[in-house]
């Protein structure tokens, strides 16, 4: 500390100019606009930059702290954004100098794991090394260990990513994600990949008019626009696909959009008379009304 | 007797460090990167033994050196390791950049034959030494 001592620290450390300098406030700032509801998350989010952030600086004058853990779990039901905040992510520790490239490698149980007797270490090894640098997102993290069978070459690739882990903490972020029950599951049977992990973010559900806000400004993006009746039968149709099984969220919400886009063309040409600009862009209630979604509720739960 | 060869022959063994801005570099250009090593440091020698597999699709030298570091672990202190980096861009791959990054403890250099041939006339061959041990001191 005595050298320290000779240069005069600053006073004050503007924390905000710290996020500002190094464009991570921008991701921050993108998360918050392009992604709606997930609250907790981009709390939960903001605190993690926070702590980075202040690491970084404690770093810069000397005072001590070791390189953080940055493993991540995400838990959640599918289509709640998991990839798309991981990717942020990714930018966001980059911009902050935890990562020196900051890109984002997603696999899957497949991708890891081999199908004979030495193919598996060769294989993890191959996706670690390439995403050396960035943040290794490995969706469903809980097929990798499969209970049934102890002979499950999954095990092998769970030693590899731990050792990884553990040894090239300054070389890559690997950020699990999945369901939250069998995630647990997961981390129950590996105490070492639990331990291994410093931040545990849940990602909720969206709520119906989160939904709706999701539709509505993904059809902006394609330059279309819902007409009022259209609108009422969205609504409708998202109450009624909530009711029915893998029901994914935003996922759900984007097949759908463009089930009706192409239901919307065909509605077009089938009619003879030549179309107008506003038809072209107006999805109308018939082109989501037809689903099948509304049959099947219609038959299994609602008596009306 | 120091060896040297490829990219850098004129300049100390590099550093870790520099190994890794080097590696980025390739890269960067998006040169497809390889670990070699080989006992038999004969200039003429094209064929050194590559370890693991070519790298591709990589984006961070920190892979390189992990797969470095692994290569020491078997083979530091008794083989050459160098690195290279082949370009695909042309429609045919080539080496552009290739340096030594590793040497054996001991190099005892080359020893010069001459084959006297007919009317006075010499020719001169150069072999390692460590390459004219036998198959079970060798390896």
């Amino acid at each position: 500390m005595a050298t320290r001592s000779t240069e005069a620290p600053p006073e004050t450390i503007d924390l905000r100019r710290e996020l500002t300098e190094t464009r991570a406030q921008e991701v921050l700032d993108e998360l918050d606009r392009e992604l709606i509801g997930l609250a907790t998350v981009k709390a939960r989010i903001k605190q993690i930059v926070a702590l980075l952030a202040m690491d970084r600086v404690r770093r810069r004058l000397g005072l001590a702290s070791e390189a953080p853990t940055l493993h991540m779990s995400f838990t959640g039901n599918p289509g709640t954004g998991k990839t798309t905040v991981g990717l942020k992510m990714a930018r966001i520790l980059h911009e902050l100098g935890y990562l020196r490239k900051g890109h984002l490698v997603s696999v899957t149980r497949d991708d890891l794991v081999g199908q004979y007797v030495g193919h598996t270490a060769p294989k993890t090894k191959e996706i670690l090394k390439k995403a050396m640098g960035g943040v290794l997102f490995i969706d469903e993290a809980y097929y990798l260990y499969r209970q049934e069978n102890e002979r499950d070459y999954g095990q092998e690739a769970i030693e590899i990513l731990l050792q990884v882990m553990e040894n090239q903490r300054d070389d890559l972020v690997v950020i699990v994600a999945g369901y939250a029950n069998r995630m647990d599951q997961f981390f129950h049977s590996n105490p070492g990949f639990r331990s291994r992990i410093a931040h545990h973010v849940d990602f909720p559900d969206y709520t119906h008019a989160e939904l709706m806000a999701i539709a509505t400004r993904m059809l902006t993006a394609l330059n279309y626009r819902l007409s009022p009746a259209g609108v009422v039968a969205l609504e409708a149709y998202i109450g009624a696909r909530r009711q029915q099984p893998h029901f994914a969220n935003a996922r759900s919400i984007r097949n759908a959009l463009d089930r009706a886009r192409l239901r919307h063309a065909n509605r077009h040409f089938e009619r003879a008379e030549p179309i107008s600009h506003d038809d072209l862009v107006t999805i109308d209630a018939p082109d989501v009304l037809a689903s099948r979604v509304f049959d099947l509720s219609r038959i299994i739960e609602r008596p009306d | 007797m120091r060896i040297t060869q490829g990219c850098f022959s004129f300049l100390p063994d590099l550093t870790d460090d520099q190994i890794r801005a080097q590696v980025q570099y390739c890269i960067d250009k998006g040169f497809a990167v390889n670990i070699e090593f080989t006992d038999d440091p004969h200039p003429r020698n094209t064929f050194w033994e590559l370890w693991d597999l070519p790298m591709f699709d990589i984006s961070d030298a920190g892979a390189v050196m992990l797969e470095l570091a692994a290569c020491r672990k078997v083979h530091a202190g008794r083989a050459y390791i160098r690195i290279s980096g082949f370009d695909a861009s042309p429609g045919w791959e080539s080496i552009r950049i290739s340096f030594l990054v590793d040497r054996p403890r001991e190099e005892p250099g080359f020893r010069l034959s001459r084959q006297q041939g007919r009317g006075r006339s010499l020719r001169y061959t150069t072999e390692a030494y460590s390459a004219s041990r036998p198959e079970g001191q060798r390896y």
